[in-house]
């Protein structure tokens, strides 16, 4: 498959550390094959300003198969850019075109500060998980697996909400920076399956108490979380944690 | 063989081995674990695993990631699935057969007890993780689900759709999480490991680079796990994550741990095939793809029809026609080499035509024609068998689809995917014991880190297993056995000399490499020294290539030190100079697999030497004089000595690998 380059202008927000102000500056890539990641793109732009003796551009990537959530470019305003449910490694440049001008920004949200240039710290996501993100079943104490059967349409279930990847695209997304999506989604996991019932309670209301200290904002229902999350999270789970939040408080 | 190597094997019947090790192994007593520190390096399924469960049971844990979270650990990314003896299905399976299975797929170059040990508690890793709430795929009955992998004839994995090593990574972060919101484990992410410390011979602790302030710091311990995964990206491409890499083991190499069979590279046979000069990576396709689509290419060669304009009887179904017995499901290196046979002799497609195709025409008819007769539909037409055997594979591999199509831009539900084989995993790593200790006393290897369950060649679906085994089952019993010793010693002082000493080294080397100040970038020389290795080390192997590729490397390795430029400053967060310090270790690593490769004068799983093939191409074994791990001591600078560790069948008898 040949195609011709593309030239693209680029606007990349560049912060020296969580201290500096930070700016966008401008530059050109030229010859970008449309089979390109975005991230490719990305090192071609770095392998440039390494020749021409600049320091490179700060970004978050690992695997680049969209499954381990580091990589997280906020791209023409949108988390991971323009195509549904798709992270910013698996954004291939036949999404954009010959001319175009691209910004990109890291996520910006109080409870994800700026590390560098486009490299947030997203730790607060590690401490909710921390709070109650589990079943406290220590390695030895399980039965044999098949003992507890459980209906696949709640296995089912329970898998789609657990194949979130904690990238922080809805938070990114949200006018509030609300990270009701992410929360909800692992408190989904856990109350959909037996094996998360013994705890069902302290889990929300730990985990929600922990979300608000990190300084993540409140939910709106404006849903631009699901429709940005590369994972296509459904905002039904924010709707089942809200029920579980209001039937915890009564328990308690 | 060396006197230096002492796998530790236990006495005893291969079936008794592991209870009577735990029966008799040390034990440390509770009051005595509160002050008894661990560093566990990595977050993947090994590191964990290992480190909620050393935390659950009392000891004091301390978890390094470079990753800005433990969940982003390429273990993440595993997709097909997790083996375990549960004979389920009732096919035949065993605690036996999936051990037999696996020393035969590793082409009789693993340890038996090992090996033993690791089918034994497959069991259990199952039941850990659907405790936990990990949402493997289940029937309709509730019960779990399991399919059937590459190099087996019962259907023994367990899988969450296509993301089974996210959901069961996930399950380990989220252990791993509670102990450190329960305050027993402490996890640095963000931090590279850059040396371990020794004191008195012994693992005291590392030298770690906090990557967001370039501070070096210095950690104590009574033991050291390294955790820190294969080293696939000493090929620059690989289906590993782009920070993967190899330092964490290669620093412990430097420092006396011995490298286990590091010429065992796994190269895996679906994969995404190369589309330019700018590929950063390679993606894989699940192996589980293998278990509905055929593999063909067109039986003229420099064909150029579309796929689907070549008819039935002009497509060469080339596994199917040389392995009657498994066909497409054969192991990863017979299935890689068998493609790279067909691509070399002219028969490739695609623009490259350096792929075949994986077809999933036969699959959607059989699964439409089986879905109508499910729904009582009893004349369908055509396009709704189509129809129906599309949602059906939707199911199935619907994220795999989707992947590959964003990546390459084609239809896979409307014509056949292109594959290539792709470097994908390392079965050497660091030499162990039984009890998963290195060469160096508190220096422990876990996961694909060390060499010991995988031989020549690893099955699918084992690595998850592998992970979790060491790090559930195995390392929380033998650490006691070293630990134990220990309880009268402190935590070593960080302020002690050897600490000091460690860390101006380190200082000194990234000082060294921020003032070569040279013209060419950490990923130019990466990217050269990956085609000398894919080239000379990779799927065929020769004498004259490996001494050529040495040389290379050897050139490559003075012209890095003297010409790469590395911008910016040691102080903050800087990802080329990460990058720097990675393909340093990656240079030197380069070269000892060559020259690995050059001494093992045969051919065995994904180690194929030219010179050592039967008439019909396949791998041909010298048991005689190549039944051991070839396990090299670094000396000095490109110097490194052979110890020979000799491996013993009692139970199974090595035959030549058959799966036609």
């Amino acid at each position: 498959m040949e195609h011709k380059g593309m030239n693209l202008t680029l606007k990349v927000w560049r912060q020296q550390n969580a201290n500096d102000k930070g700016k966008f500056v401008t530059y050109n890539v030229k010859d970008v094959s449309p089979d390109m990641s975005f991230l490719e793109m990305f090192d071609v732009l770095n392998e440039q300003l390494i020749n021409t003796g600049d320091e490179p551009i700060a970004f978050d990537h690992d695997c680049r198969e969209g499954i381990c959530g580091m990589c997280s470019m906020y791209i023409n305003g949108r988390a991971h850019g323009p195509m549904k449910g798709t992270t910013t490694c698996q954004l291939h440049m036949r999404s954009f075109k010959d001319g175009d001008t691209i910004t990109v920004e890291p996520w910006r949200a109080k409870a994800f500060p700026v590390i560098k240039d486009l490299v947030v710290d997203r730790t607060s996501f590690d401490k909710i998980i921390a709070s109650g993100g589990f079943v406290s079943v220590n390695t030895g104490n399980a039965q044999d697996a098949n003992a507890l059967p459980i209906p696949k349409d709640d296995a089912d279930a329970s898998f789609e909400a657990a194949a979130c990847i904690g990238c922080g695209a809805c938070v990114a997304s949200c006018k509030n920076s609300s990270a009701m999506l992410f929360v909800s989604a692992k408190v989904s996991q856990f109350a959909l399956l037996p094996q998360g019932q013994a705890e069902r309670t302290d889990r929300v209301l730990n985990m929600v108490k922990t979300m608000d200290e990190a300084g993540f904002g409140n939910c709106t229902n404006t849903g631009s979380c699901e429709v940005e999350c590369p994972k296509e999270i459904s905002l039904a789970n924010i709707a089942r944690m809200n029920r579980e939040y209001l039937m915890a408080t009564l328990k308690k | 063989m060396s006197s230096k190597l002492n796998a530790k094997i236990p006495a005893g019947e291969l079936e008794q081995k592991w209870t009577k090790y735990r029966s008799e192994v040390a034990l440390v007593n509770p009051a005595n674990k509160r002050s008894l520190e661990i560093i566990v390096v990595g977050s993947g399924l090994a590191g964990a695993s290992a480190a909620a469960t050393l935390a659950e049971l009392g000891y004091k844990v301390k978890v390094f990631c470079f990753q800005d979270s433990p969940r982003r650990a390429h273990s993440i990314a595993a997709q097909g699935g997790i083996n375990a003896a549960k004979n389920y299905q009732n096919d035949g399976d065993s605690v036996w057969r999936l051990f037999y299975d696996t020393i035969k797929g590793g082409d009789y170059r693993a340890r038996e007890a090992n090996v033993h040990r690791l089918a034994e508690v497959s069991t259990s890793i199952i039941d850990q993780c659907v405790a936990q709430g990990v949402p493997f795929a289940r029937e309709y009955g509730g019960l779990l689900s399991n399919r059937s992998f590459g190099g087996t004839q019962v259907q023994r994995t367990f899988y969450a759709a296509g993301q089974t090593g996210q959901q069961l990574l996930l399950g380990a972060y989220s252990a791993l999480e509670r102990q450190v919101g329960l305050g027993n484990a402490q996890m640095y992410s963000r931090h590279e490991m850059m040396d371990v410390v020794m004191i008195d011979g012994k693992a005291k602790g590392i030298i770690a680079r906090n990557m967001v302030t370039g501070e070096l710091e210095r950690h104590s311990g009574h033991a050291v796990l390294l955790c820190t995964g294969g080293y696939g990206n000493v090929f620059f491409l690989s289906t590993n994550a782009m920070g993967s890499n190899v330092t964490a083991a290669w620093k412990a190499h430097k420092r006396g741990a011995y490298f286990g069979n590091p010429c065992f590279t796994q190269i895996h046979p679906t994969c995404i095939p190369v589309s330019g000069d700018h590929q950063s990576k390679l993606t894989l396709m699940s192996e589980s793809l293998r278990n509905d689509g055929r593999i063909w290419v067109p039986k003229k060669q420099g064909d150029t029809r579309k796929p689907n304009e070549i008819p039935e009887e002009e497509r060469d179904y080339f596994l199917e026609r040389r392995y009657p017995a498994f066909g497409n499901l054969v192991p990863r290196d017979v299935a890689s080499r068998a493609a790279k046979e067909r691509c070399d002799a002219g028969y490739g497609v695609g623009a490259s035509k350096m792929a075949v195709y994986l077809d999933y025409a036969s699959a959607i008819e059989r699964y439409g024609k089986q879905q109508a007769s499910k729904l009582g539909e009893s004349n369908p037409t055509h396009e709704r068998i189509i129809q129906l055997g599309k949602d059906v594979v939707k199911e199935k591999y619907g994220n795999l689809f989707d992947m590959y199509e964003k990546i390459t831009d084609e239809n896979p539900y409307e014509m056949p995917m292109r594959i290539y084989p792709a470097v994908h995993y390392t079965m050497g790593g660091l030499w162990v014991d039984y009890e998963l200790m290195t060469t160096i006393p508190g220096l422990y290897a876990l996961g694909e880190a060390n060499f010991s369950d995988h031989g020549a060649n690893r099955l699918g679906a084992s690595a998850l297993m592998q992970g979790l085994a060491d790090g559930y089952f195995v390392i929380p019993y033998t650490i006691g056995s070293y630990l134990s010793s220990q309880i009268r010693d402190k935590a070593a002082d960080i302020n002690s000399p050897e600490f000091m000493a460690a860390e101006k080294e380190t200082a000194e080397l990234i000082n060294k490499l921020m003032n070569i100040k040279g013209t060419k970038s950490v990923d130019h020389f990466h990217k050269r020294l990956g085609k000398i290795m894919w080239d000379k080390c990779g799927m065929a192997r020769s004498k004259e290539g490996l001494q050529w590729a040495i040389d290379e490397i050897r050139k490559l390795q003075k012209e890095f030190w003297s010409d790469v430029r590395i911008p910016g400053t040691a102080s903050g967060l800087n990802p080329e100079l990460e990058k720097a310090c990675r393909v340093a270790d990656f240079l030197e690593l380069g070269e000892l697999m060559c020259l690995d490769a050059l001494n093992r004068e045969e051919s065995c799983g994904g180690h194929f030497r030219e010179e050592h093939q039967t008439e019909e191409g396949e791998a041909m074994r010298h048991d005689d004089t190549y039944m051991y791990v070839a396990a090299w001591e670094y000396k000095s600078t490109n110097n490194y000595e052979l110890h020979k560790e000799e491996l013993k069948y009692e139970r199974i008898k090595p035959s030549q690998r058959n799966y036609k």
